[in-house]
């Protein structure tokens, strides 16, 4: 059976990545026939393609338009999945309660969260699928008319933790427990905790496990009343309002070093506003969550994308230098930055 | 001797909790004390065990002084005894009277308790703007403070009512509509009118209807019938079905329910309001919402909307696509933008939108249904202008042919399979301002895979960046466009709105709205062949 998978896997991404939609829905189809449970095709096929793709994204060997596209034509397959009539027969009674899946704001990823949507209605829920990008605000009107038992929250990108902090706490204020789940909140779910979800799943099989029972408890309301568990730092405020000056500061810093006269000049790849300004926001994200580990792993991280494209060695700590000289009176930031660069 | 006659009650107590020695006032409290008595038989037993635990300690060697303090009822009052040890394992015992300390303990606490209840039952209550929600919650608390069953009745009109009932302690609720007679239930008919405001109805439980009575709900004493005001419109009305053993209210528990059915009424009217305004702002605004695009033949059409603000959902810019236009040949996508943004925006696209498909059989002539939307928008009495550009579709082979009017609008950008964007030339007059318009029409292939981009100035003028206040500008639009090459018309919709939103960040953006045109690729399915990807099933 496993030997079984991991050829539907090579199949589908041979498919996905040649951009044919053709070949990748019939080989769905052949695998479906062949009797593969819908939930493994869905999380162990088209999951682990997708997985892969965002892998091979992260790790700059496609470009953006193979990226989308292959993206496209899979989301294609988890869509015949999801009208096969081997799904509508094998879907659960809707009777374990109805739950509503979104991506925080900011977030665009939606294959995770389509994912998870498609599971939870295989295994009985009833779902709306709210999709990329959805604004707290948007959330919480959805919340009140449509009152899901629980709320699942999808969030890959780190910088994105502050609005999902938002995003938790709001649906709870409007007495609806939360389940979080993505890369954004650490391997072991440490800033779901923190940020004070009801729950944390590291995958859709495991978040769809978590439910099975049905849905979170509601919190009584005596906690809503409570001090808040995290309280916003104000050194992230005060970096969110500086960012802009911040990346200006720190390109003028580089530009000057580099004995070079504005940011048009000469041919050396170096650093862009955007990279700079990806810098920050890990910076104030850190502080947000207080762990200077998520910007430590993240300099490193970003170290070797920089070396990957050819941006000089030791560029990395010019630009770590330049924003130090740029944090007066913000010494949580700066222990952060400190603590990097070691 | 002098402790005879203290004030206070004072017994001398030995180790086998023999009573050596009362003075008066200790004869007095317990109704006479005889020579040698045990301290079981003469004091309350409270009295008798502190005296025996605290021998044992004296014998241990492991009492101090201080801490053995105890207090307990004697008749209707309430004493601490106060231990003071002597030589030989004696005891003597002074009693104070507390009973008002304690009283008032008592009720402060009391106090805080129902305090602390209501301000978790009002902090429940409010916490969902959702009306079954808030049926559910009120049944509940009431429930868990006031009564063994309760229901929270509103009326829905024409004798249909809303009821949600709750039977258990810490249980839940249910809620269902049902068709009743209010006047089966003495008070209901009153409470339900809400005012002039009604005082608890209490009912026979023997005439209780029919309706009321849910299976298990035990035996019932005493029946209330209270009426839910809020706001000054009648919310509902709430019932408790109590045990006999608790068959009226205390003095609290009146306090409690009077309190609670404030708090209840105006959270029912709340959500109430909420629900129907809601319904009302659905019903209108569903012809303003971005429409779900239809299948055209041998073109993949893809759009993504976003209004200004977080929490609206229309706004001033608009696109449609109409399959057939003009003499038929050819489909026409329209996308525009009109002046300002929010509800009064949107209600002229609607209006917009409704002109420009009574000008679908001109649509072979662009500058003639420009014309035309001028003279209809320069006759209206609104200052508004709109601009638009229009895209007939064709297929054309394996491609597309279209053809490209702006008005006044960014022109389109065509993304071709090698990697270049070119900017449509076309250009033309903003429509209703001026007396007579003008527009320049441009014809365009797309080969397969090739894509024309339709946005409004959303996307270009979306400002922030890394710097915080760039704007995202043509350049930079045309740049991304170059790595969209190939990618389908989904893609690049959402593509580009991705990149508009990050690049406006946390800073407010205005309608962003992207309408993409692909001619499609022989590995891509057309619609009718693949289920849809789309949205919120």
């Amino acid at each position: 059976m496993k030997d079984g998978i991991e050829q539907r896997v090579e199949g589908l991404w041979a498919a996905v990545m040649a951009g044919d939609e053709y070949a990748a829905i019939d080989s769905a189809r052949v695998a479906v026939e062949s009797g593969i449970p819908i939930e493994t095709m869905l999380l162990d096929v088209v999951g682990a393609v997708q997985a892969r793709v965002g892998q091979e994204w992260a790790d700059n060997r496609v470009t953006v338009a193979q990226e989308h596209t292959a993206t496209a034509v899979n989301e294609r397959v988890l869509a015949f999945l999801a009208h096969h009539s081997a799904t509508r027969n094998n879907r659960a009674a809707p009777n374990k309660g109805r739950l509503s899946v979104a991506c925080v704001e900011g977030e665009w990823h939606t294959f995770p969260a389509r994912l998870l949507a498609e599971v939870l209605r295989l295994r009985g829920w009833e779902v709306d699928y709210l999709g990329a990008h959805v604004p707290t605000q948007h959330l919480i009107v959805h919340l009140h008319r449509a009152d899901p038992d629980t709320v699942a929250l999808s969030d890959s990108i780190a910088t994105r933790l502050p609005a999902a902090h938002g995003a938790i706490t709001a649906c709870q204020a409007a007495g609806t427990p939360v389940l979080v789940g993505g890369a954004a909140f650490g391997p072991d779910g440490r800033y779901a905790r923190l940020l004070g979800a009801d729950a944390w799943a590291p995958d859709a099989r495991a978040a769809a496990d978590l439910l099975s029972d049905g849905p979170l408890p509601r919190r009584p309301a005596a906690s809503m009343t409570d001090e808040p568990p995290h309280p916003v730092d104000h050194e992230y405020s005060e970096l969110t309002d500086r960012r802009g000056g911040l990346v200006r500061r720190v390109m003028d810093a580089l530009h000057r070093q580099a004995g070079e006269p504005g940011p048009h000049g000469g041919e050396l790849p170096r650093y862009t506003p955007e990279d700079v300004a990806y810098i920050v926001d890990y910076l104030r994200t850190s502080v947000y969550v207080d762990d200077p580990e998520l910007f430590t792993s993240f300099v490193e991280w970003m170290t070797r994308m920089l070396r990957a494209r050819g941006v000089p060695a030791g560029a990395m700590d010019c630009a770590l230098t330049a924003m130090d000289d740029c944090l007066s009176g913000l010494p949580h930031a700066r222990d952060t930055l400190a603590r990097a660069r070691q | 001797m002098a402790w005879e006659d203290t004030p206070y009650p004072m017994l001398i107590v030995d180790a086998s909790g023999r009573i050596e020695r009362a003075n008066r006032a200790t004869r007095t409290l317990f109704g006479g004390v005889a020579g040698d008595e045990s301290l079981t038989r003469a004091a309350p037993a409270w009295l008798a065990q502190a005296h025996r635990m605290l021998s044992a300690r004296l014998a241990a060697g492991a009492a101090g002084p201080g801490c053995e303090v105890a207090r307990g009822p004697v008749g209707e009052k309430v004493y601490e005894a106060h231990p003071v040890y002597t030589d030989g394992g004696r005891v003597t015992w002074w009693l104070v009277d507390v009973t008002v300390q304690q009283r008032a303990f008592e009720e402060l606490q009391a106090e805080r308790d129902a305090s602390a209840s209501m301000v978790e039952a009002a902090t429940e209550l409010l916490s969902s703007l959702n009306l079954d929600r808030c049926l559910q919650a009120a049944a509940r608390l009431a429930v868990r403070h006031l009564a063994a069953a309760a229901l929270v009745v509103i009326p829905l009109g024409s004798r249909r009512y809303e009821i949600a009932y709750c039977g258990e302690a810490n249980g839940r609720a249910v809620r269902e509509s049902l068709t009743i007679d209010p006047r089966t239930l003495p008070g209901l008919v009153e409470a339900l009118q809400g005012y002039p405001p009604v005082p608890p109805h209490w009912v026979e439980p023997e005439l209780a209807p029919g309706w009321l009575i849910r299976e298990g709900a035990g035996e019932i004493g005493s029946m209330v019938v209270i009426a839910l005001p809020g706001y000054g419109l009648p919310a509902g009305a709430l019932v408790l079905l109590r045990r006999p053993d608790t068959a009226g209210f205390s003095r609290r528990e009146e306090m409690f329910a009077r309190l609670f059915a404030i708090r209840a009424g105006t959270a029912i009217s709340i959500a109430r309001l909420y629900a129907e305004q809601s319904a009302v702002t659905e019903t209108l605004m569903a012809d303003l919402l971005p429409p779900v695009i239809p299948h055209l033949d041998g073109a993949e059409v893809a759009a993504s909307y976003r209004a200004a603000g977080d929490s609206a959902r229309v706004g001033g810019d608009f696109y449609d696509v109409h399959p057939a236009a003009g003499s038929g040949r050819e489909a026409l996508v329209v996308l525009g933008d009109v002046s300002g943004k929010g509800p009064e925006a949107a209600v002229l696209t609607g209006k917009i939108r409704n002109t420009l498909r009574a000008l679908l059989p001109l649509a072979d002539d662009h500058q003639r249904v420009l014309e035309q939307l001028n003279d209809v928008l320069i006759a209206g009495d609104s200052l508004r202008y709109v601009t638009l550009v229009l895209a007939a579709v064709e297929r054309r082979g394996a491609g597309l042919g279209l053809r490209l009017t702006s008005a006044g609008h960014p022109p389109p950008m065509i993304v071709r399979n090698d990697g270049r964007v070119d900017v449509a030339r076309t250009h033309g007059t903003l429509i209703g301002i001026l007396e007579h318009v003008t527009s320049v029409t441009e014809p365009v292939l797309l080969e397969p895979g090739e894509t024309c981009l339709l946005y409004s100035d959303g996307v270009i003028e979306a400002k922030g960046g890394p710097l915080g206040d760039e704007m995202f500008g043509d350049d930079r639009l045309q740049e991304e466009l170059r790595r969209c090459a190939g990618m389908t018309a989904t893609s690049v919709a959402e593509r580009v709105q991705m990149l508009a939103s990050q690049w406006a960040g946390e800073n407010e953006h205005d309608d962003i709205a992207i309408v993409a045109i692909t001619a499609p690729r022989d590995t891509q399915m057309s619609p009718d062949e693949a289920p849809g990807t789309g949205g919120p099933a």
